[in-house]
C-alpha cells in the first residue's frame, strides 16, 4: 500500500506541484461521463486519464467505422462494426492502471428517454459532437441536477467549448499577477510597533544596508505622513518627490558619493505598488456579499457561502473594513533575521484574521444547529473576485454564429452541409438561408461573408486530429479546475481558430 | 463506478474493462475504407482561406502519405503528441531525436510511455507504440544528441518541428538551419529553406512559433523574451538565506562539496533519491538555524532538479497548434500562422498571437557582424563576460578564437579542460596585451550554435 502511495506521487510528482495533493485526491474521487467518443472526445479524456482521474464511463451508440479510426488514436481499425464506447474505453484505460474506465453502449438521447437519472451520479458530464437538440435536453436535466456539463465540438478548423453550470466557486484561483497585501497605509497594530522597532538613523552600516524594503518605505511614509496631513504621494509628482527623500537616506561614505545600498533601490523601485491604498471591497467581491447565497444561511448552505458570510462578518466587524491579512510578502534584500522577523509579523496576523474568520464559521454552524470540527481556514482575498472575461473578437463571434446556423442546418436536413464533394456547392445556398434565419430571430445586425458560408460547407463536418487535439487539451484543463475547484474556469463560451491560430471567450 | 449491484437491465449495460479486452492495434500496413476523410476535405476541396498556392488535388495526401519528410526533435511532453498528431494528420515518414530516457516522472503526460519502459530510450520507445497503433505509419528514432547529427542528416528534411526543454538546444536546432540557407549573389534562395515549428511549455503556459530561416525572426530575434535564468546571489545563500529554496542552494552548493557524504569525487545525483534525502535533511537543519520555515521533500527535489510543473494538457494544446502548422505547410491548404502564438490557461484560456519581427542586427540570421566595443586595455575577461551577460548574446561557455599574425590563434576556451588552463592567463590580460587590433576579427563559438559568430572588435579610447 505504502508502494503504491509512493509511486503515485512519483508518477503525478510534475501535477502535484500545480493543484497539490488535495487537488490530485477531488481528482481521484471524481467520475466523468464523456458523450461520443470521437477524436475530440477520446483527446479529452486521455488527458484526464493520464494525470489519475477517479473513473471515467463513455456513453455511444454509434459503432466504429473507418473514418472515425482514422482521426483516433483510440480505436483500431480491427474495431470497425464493433461498439465504439467499448472499444475507445479499452485503448484509454490501457493508459492508466490507476483509473477505472466503463462504457455504456447507447445513446444520450436513448438514455434521456428511458433513464435520465442515470447522468446525476456524475462530477462532470462532458458532450461531444451533440446535435444541438440532445444538447439542450441534457442541458436541462445537467442544470436541475446541479451537475456540470461542458459542451464541446471540433467542427473543421475550428473549436467549441460551453459550460453549463449554475455556480461554481473557486476558493484556490492562484492568480497569477496578484499585488501584494502589505497594509502600508493603514499598518495594524502589530505592523505598527515592528516597524518603530527600528531606528535607521541610529543604525550601523551593516544593519542599515540589510534592511528589508518594507521598512524602509514605511518610515519614510510616516516622515511624508507628518508632513502632508497623512496624506499618501498621490499624483507622479508626489510619489517622485516620496522616491527622493528615500534616496536621500542612502548611507554616504567619508568622501560624500552614496553606498551601494539595494535595499533601498527595492524600496524606490516599489514605491508605485507598494504605496497603493488597501482595496477596500471591489465591486465583484462586494456583489458576493451581498448575494442572496450570502445573507441566508441555513443549514443547507455550502462551504464557500459559510465561509463568505464569516469573511464579510469579518470585514464589518473585525477588520475596520478590511479583508483579513494575506500574509506573504515577496522575498527581498535583507539578513535573515531582519526578513523572517518581518515575515513572522505578517503571517501572525494573517493566522489570526483566519481564526476569528473561523469563529464566525463556528457561530454561523451553531446558529442552523451544525457542528463543526477544528479546520484552518485561510482564504486569500483574490479568490472572492468572480471570473468574468469578455474578450469579442469579430473573426471568432462569426465562427460562433456558423456553428449555430450548420446546428440549423442539421435541424432542417438531418445532416450537416458539405459532407460529400457533391453537395458542397448546393449547400452553400442552402447554408446561407440558415444563417439569415437565425440571424433574424436573434435580431442580429451582423454581416457574415459569404467566405465563412463557402468555408462551413468545405468542412463538410470534418473533425481534423489536430483541432480535436488542441480542443482536448483546452477542455480537459478546464475540467480539471471544476473538479479541483482550483483556478479559474472559462466563462463560458470559447472558439479557437486553427487557421489563424487565436481563439475567444465570450459569455453569453 | 460501474453500477455491479444494480440488475443488468436489457436495454442498458454498463460494462466494466476486463482484462481479455483487445488492447492493442496491430501491425498490418493496409489501408481502410474512409481513412484520410477528416483531411481530405482539407487537401481536394477548393476554399476562400486557402494559401495563394494551393491547388486542390487527391495527390497532396499521396505526397503527405509517401513522400513528405517531417524531423520531430524531443519525444517527451511535447514529442509524444507530435508524433501522434502528425501520424494521424496524414505524414508516414518521420524521424524522431531525443537524448533521454523514460523516468517514472514521465508518465503523467507522455502516454506513450509505460511503467515497463522506465529505463529505456524515448525515442525507441516512442516510435514503437506509435508505428505499432498507426498502421503504415513509419516512425524512425533515434537515441542521440541533436549535435550528433550535420547539416546531411537535418537536409532531408521538408520540415522539423521541435518539442524541446532547452533554450540552447533550440538556438542550436536554429543555428544548424540557418547554416543550410543558400545565398546566390546575395538572393537566398528559397528551396534551402527548411521550416522550423517550434514548440514550449511550462506548466500552465506555453508557446508555439513558426520559423522560415531567413525569412522570419529566428530564436535568437527574440532571445529578450526568455530572460536569463536567475540564480541567487552567493551571498544570501552562503550568509542570508530568507526562503527554504535558499537552503537548498546552499547544500546543495557549498555544503555537499565540503561535506562529500558519499565519498570522495561522488558528485550530487538529482536522481538518486538517497542524495536527496541526504540535501533535504540537511536543509531542515539549515533552515532551523535561521527560522526559515517550509522545506519539504518535494521542494527540495524541485529546486535541486530545477523541475519545472508539467500536465498533459498544456502539451496536448501547444503541439496540437504546432503539428496543425505543419500540415498547413507541408499541403498548402492554408497560411501558416505569423508567427507567435502565447497560450496561457492559469485563468480562463487567454491566448495571444503576434508577427514576431527580425532583429536588424541578430547575432544568428542577419548575416551582419557583431560588434564589440572595448578599450584596449579592458581585460579578456570582460569580453567573456559581455559575451555571457548580454541578453542578445546570453552565450553559454564561449570560446574567443583570432586570427593573429596570419595564424589561427586560441585566445581562451573552456570546453576542454587542458586548453583551458593553458588560455586561462589570457583572461587577465589586456586586449592590447594579446596582441589584437582594431578593426580586428574574432570567431566565438558557443553550445548556442553549430557556427561560429564573428565579431569585429572596435577599439574605444
Amino acid at each position: 500500500m505504502a508502494a503504491t502511495k509512493a509511486s503515485k506521487e512519483q508518477k503525478y510528482d510534475r501535477q502535484l506541484r500545480l493543484w497539490g495533493d488535495h487537488g490530485q485526491e477531488e481528482l481521484e474521487n471524481a467520475h466523468v461521463c464523456l458523450i461520443n467518443s470521437t477524436a475530440s472526445g477520446t483527446e479529452l479524456l486521455k488527458n484526464l486519464v493520464l494525470p489519475g482521474i477517479g473513473s471515467f464511463t463513455i456513453v455511444d451508440g454509434h459503432k466504429v467505422s473507418g473514418e472515425d479510426v482514422g482521426n483516433n488514436f483510440f480505436l483500431s481499425n480491427h474495431s470497425i462494426g464493433r461498439n465504439r464506447a467499448q472499444a475507445a474505453t479499452e485503448l484509454l484505460q490501457e493508459l492508466n492502471t490507476d483509473v477505472s474506465g466503463n462504457f455504456v453502449e447507447e445513446s444520450p438521447d436513448q438514455l434521456l428517454d428511458n433513464d435520465p437519472e442515470f447522468f446525476h451520479r456524475f462530477t462532470l458530464v462532458i458532450g461531444v459532437q451533440l446535435p444541438e437538440s440532445t444538447c439542450l435536453r441534457l442541458g436541462s436535466v445537467l442544470w436541475n441536477a446541479n451537475v456540470p456539463f461542458l459542451v464541446c465540438r471540433t467542427y473543421g478548423l475550428v473549436g467549441y467549448m460551453r459550460l453549463v453550470v449554475k455556480e461554481h466557486t473557486v476558493i484556490e484561483s492562484h492568480p497569477d499577477n496578484a499585488l501584494e497585501d502589505l497594509r502600508l497605509d493603514q499598518p495594524f497594530a502589530e505592523l505598527k510597533s515592528h516597524i518603530q522597532s527600528y531606528d535607521l538613523e541610529g543604525m550601523g552600516k551593516k544593519d542599515h544596508g540589510h534592511t528589508p524594503w518594507i521598512i524602509i518605505v514605511a518610515k519614510y511614509l510616516e516622515k511624508w505622513f507628518s508632513e502632508h496631513n497623512s496624506q499618501l504621494p498621490k499624483n507622479y509628482k508626489e510619489k517622485e518627490a516620496f522616491k527622493q527623500l528615500i534616496r536621500q537616506g542612502i548611507l554616504k561614505n567619508e568622501k560624500g558619493t552614496p553606498e551601494d545600498e539595494e535595499n533601498f533601490e527595492e524600496a524606490i523601485k516599489n514605491v508605485n505598488t507598494a504605496l497603493n491604498p488597501t482595496k477596500v471591497i471591489s465591486s465583484g467581491v462586494d456583489d458576493i456579499f451581498n448575494g442572496e447565497q450570502c445573507n441566508d444561511i441555513t443549514s443547507q448552505t455550502p462551504a464557500f457561502w459559510l465561509m463568505t458570510r464569516a469573511v464579510r462578518e469579518f470585514v464589518q466587524n473585525d477588520g475596520s473594513g478590511n479583508l483579513p491579512v494575506r500574509g506573504s510578502i515577496p522575498d527581498m534584500i535583507a539578513d535573515s533575521e531582519k526578513f523572517i522577523n518581518l515575515q513572522n509579523v505578517y503571517r501572525e496576523k494573517a493566522m489570526q484574521d483566519a481564526s476569528v474568520v473561523s469563529k464566525h464559521v463556528e457561530a454561523l454552524l451553531q446558529s442552523v444547529g451544525k457542528v463543526c470540527g477544528p479546520y484552518s481556514c485561510i482564504l486569500r482575498c483574490c479568490s472572492l473576485s468572480s471570473a468574468c472575461s469578455m474578450d469579442s473578437a469579430d473573426g471568432e463571434m462569426v465562427l460562433y454564429l456558423m456553428l449555430r446556423s450548420v446546428d440549423r442546418f442539421y435541424q432542417q436536413h438531418s445532416r450537416y452541409p458539405g459532407v460529400y464533394n457533391y453537395q458542397v456547392e448546393e449547400d452553400i445556398s442552402k447554408l446561407k438561408l440558415c444563417v439569415n434565419s437565425l440571424l433574424q430571430e436573434y435580431s442580429l445586425n451582423v454581416n457574415v461573408k459569404d467566405d465563412y458560408i463557402h468555408e462551413f460547407c468545405r468542412y463538410g463536418a470534418a473533425e481534423p486530429h489536430t483541432v480535436a487535439s488542441f480542443l482536448g487539451g483546452s477542455a480537459a484543463q478546464e475540467a480539471i479546475k471544476i473538479i479541483t475547484r482550483q483556478f479559474v474556469p472559462f466563462n463560458n463560451t470559447f472558439i479557437y481558430n486553427a487557421m489563424s491560430q487565436t481563439t475567444a471567450t465570450f459569455q453569453l | 463506478m460501474a453500477d455491479t449491484d444494480e440488475p443488468e437491465k436489457k436495454r442498458r449495460r454498463v460494462v466494466e474493462l476486463t482484462e481479455k479486452m483487445v488492447v492493442d492495434g496491430g501491425r498490418d500496413g493496409g489501408e481502410w475504407d474512409g481513412r484520410w476523410n477528416h483531411i481530405n476535405m482539407f487537401l481536394e476541396r477548393p476554399g476562400p482561406f486557402t494559401h495563394p498556392d494551393f491547388e486542390p488535388s487527391t495527390e497532396s495526401l499521396q505526397f503527405l502519405l509517401d513522400t513528405c519528410k517531417i524531423l520531430v526533435i524531443g519525444a517527451g511532453g511535447l514529442g509524444c503528441e507530435l508524433l501522434k498528431d502528425l501520424a494521424l494528420s496524414g505524414f508516414r515518414h518521420i524521424h524522431v531525436v531525443d537524448m533521454d530516457t523514460i523516468d517514472v516522472s514521465n508518465l503523467n503526460r507522455q502516454f506513450l510511455f509505460r511503467l515497463k519502459d522506465v529505463g529505456r530510450p524515448k525515442a525507441d520507445i516512442a516510435a514503437d507504440f506509435i508505428n505499432g497503433r498507426i498502421p503504415g505509419c513509419n516512425v524512425v528514432p533515434h537515441f542521440k544528441k541533436i549535435q550528433d547529427f550535420d547539416e546531411s542528416f537535418y537536409r532531408q528534411f521538408h520540415i522539423i518541428v521541435c518539442g524541446l526543454d532547452s533554450i540552447i538546444a533550440r538556438r542550436w536546432m536554429n543555428g544548424m538551419l540557418l547554416s543550410l540557407l543558400v545565398y546566390e549573389d546575395g538572393v537566398l534562395d528559397p528551396s534551402s529553406i527548411i521550416p522550423l515549428i517550434d514548440g514550449g511549455t511550462e506548466g500552465f503556459k506555453g508557446n508555439a512559433r513558426v520559423i522560415f530561416p531567413g525569412m522570419t525572426a529566428c530564436i535568437d530575434c527574440t532571445l529578450e523574451l526568455y530572460p536569463p535564468q536567475i540564480n541567487f546571489p552567493m551571498c544570501t545563500i552562503a550568509s542570508m538565506p530568507r526562503l527554504p529554496e535558499h537552503c537548498v542552494e546552499y547544500v546543495r552548493m557549498l555544503l555537499w562539496p565540503k561535506e562529500k557524504p558519499f565519498g570522495d569525487g561522488v558528485g550530487l545525483d538529482a536522481d538518486d533519491p538517497e542524495h536527496i534525502q541526504w540535501v533535504y535533511q540537511k536543509s531542515q537543519e539549515r533552515a532551523a538555524e535561521f527560522s526559515i520555515t517550509g522545506i519539504t521533500y518535494r521542494l527540495t527535489q524541485g529546486v535541486v532538479k530545477r523541475i519545472i510543473p508539467a500536465v498533459a494538457s498544456t502539451n496536448a494544446v501547444i503541439a496540437a497548434a504546432c503539428a496543425t502548422e505543419v500540415f498547413k505547410i507541408a499541403s498548402s491548404a492554408y497560411i501558416p500562422l505569423n508567427n507567435y502564438m502565447v497560450f496561457n490557461d492559469v485563468d480562463g484560456l487567454y491566448t495571444y498571437t503576434f508577427e514576431a519581427e527580425r532583429k536588424e542586427n541578430c547575432s544568428a540570421c542577419s548575416q551582419v557582424p557583431q560588434d564589440l566595443y572595448f578599450s584596449p586595455s579592458a581585460k579578456l575577461q570582460e569580453v567573456l563576460d559581455y559575451l555571457t551577460e548580454n541578453a542578445s548574446l546570453q552565450m553559454k561557455s564561449p570560446a574567443i578564437t583570432a586570427t593573429l599574425e596570419g595564424k589561427n590563434k586560441t585566445l581562451y576556451l573552456q570546453t576542454v579542460a587542458s586548453i583551458e588552463q593553458r588560455t586561462r592567463p589570457n583572461l587577465s590580460k589586456s586586449l592590447k596585451e594579446l596582441g589584437l587590433l582594431d578593426g580586428q576579427e574574432l570567431a566565438v563559438a558557443d553550445v548556442t550554435t553549430p557556427q561560429t559568430v564573428l565579431f569585429k572588435l572596435s577599439f574605444t579610447s
